[in-house]
């Protein structure tokens, strides 16, 4: 028979677990994480995984390339992967990985990367 | 009393000597492994926590690796994650893009034989993933390393993160033409249906692999792992 106060200790730290597991992480972070790997340290395109790809990664400081493409849809090609666009199978569906608003995070941190916007590059 | 303390002695000179090679290989862990491996769980659930880790966990050593491999590959270690771990704290600028740096890995220090089989007793012993590797059937079967290469490479896209033979592939993710003497089947075919299930933050996506296909990879692995050339 446990205790009240083991019970109390238990689901403080199931709460603690069930918590940081599913923490939001910040957009520079999970880039970083998750993203560095194809699209380089640097966000040009040039990661350590892209010697023998058939399709580069995109490079995301490219202003003129990432403004022809909407929020929306890199929204939808980061959670869902590149087929979902009709682009390459090489960039995978993350959704498993990020909640839909760490998503939005990497949309906007993208942006500031090509410093542009959907439509308009400086 | 005396009746559990007789019991306790039959138990012990039962299990014999494998259950002291692999008590004395739990010492070892501890000595000699825990400073850079993860032996109890859990795996890392922040970034923070991820980038922290110097080395593949192995708390769950049992559930993945082939015993006959780590015995030997724990007296003459070679180099399976081509970027190290974590990745990102081993890569610089390059030439065409950014590459490894070597000079920022570590070699995995070596065992002597009785060490290293003490090891791997020990190790073989942690399974608290029993569960995941139940739930998965490896149906018996074969694939040509043509067909193989071309789901991998074409249709899955596995070949952006991980090498299909010295010199060919990514670089973020352990190499694969070994992979199938290293690990269980049935890991490799848990591991890709959720590398989140084994790892939360781990940077290999979860990519919904079909069951005809992870039977296809797991396969194809095997296929990989008999080339001469790949043999370690």
């Amino acid at each position: 028979m446990p205790s009240k106060r083991s019970i109390c200790i238990a689901l403080a730290l199931g709460a603690g677990l069930a918590v940081s597991a599913s923490a939001k992480e910040p957009a520079r972070d999970n880039y970083r994480t998750y993203c560095t790997q194809c699209h380089g340290k640097d966000g040009n395109g040039k990661g350590i995984n892209v010697r023998d790809m058939s399709v580069q990664p995109r490079d995301h400081t490219d202003a003129k390339a990432m403004s022809g493409r909407s929020d929306d849809t890199i929204f939808k090609v980061i959670k869902e992967g590149g087929q979902s666009i009709d682009k390459s199978v090489l960039m995978p569906p993350w959704g498993d990985t990020f909640s839909d608003e760490e998503i939005r995070d990497l949309v906007a941190y993208l942006r500031q990367l090509c410093k542009c916007t959907y439509g308009a590059s400086p | 009393m005396k009746r559990s303390a007789f019991a306790f002695a039959a138990l012990i000179a039962l299990t014999g000597s494998g259950a002291r090679a692999a008590d004395d290989g739990s010492a070892i862990l501890t000595q000699r492994c825990a400073g850079c491996h993860n032996l109890t769980g859990p795996a890392p659930q922040t970034l923070k926590e991820l980038w922290a880790r110097k080395a593949p966990d192995l708390f769950y050593a049992g559930n993945k690796y082939r015993a006959e491999w780590l015995s030997g590959w724990l007296v003459k270690p070679t180099l399976i994650r081509t970027a190290g771990e974590f990745y990102a704290d081993h890569i610089r600028s390059g030439e065409k893009s950014d590459e490894v740096d070597p000079a920022t890995l570590e070699a995995h220090p070596a065992l002597n034989p009785a060490d290293a089989d003490a090891a791997t007793q020990a190790l073989m012993r942690l399974k608290p993933r029993d569960q995941l590797i139940a739930a998965e059937t490896i149906e018996s079967g074969s694939i040509s390393k043509s067909m193989g290469e071309m789901a991998f490479d074409k249709f899955l896209g596995c070949m952006a993160c991980h090498e299909v033979e010295p010199g060919y592939g990514g670089a973020s993710g352990p190499e694969l033409y070994t992979a199938a003497r290293r690990l269980q089947p049935a890991f490799i075919a848990s591991y890709i249906r959720s590398p989140q299930a084994w790892d939360p933050k781990i940077w290999m996506p979860n990519k919904h692999v079909s069951d005809p296909n992870i039977q296809k990879m797991v396969h194809y692995l095997a296929e990989l792992a008999k080339e001469p050339g790949n043999a370690k």
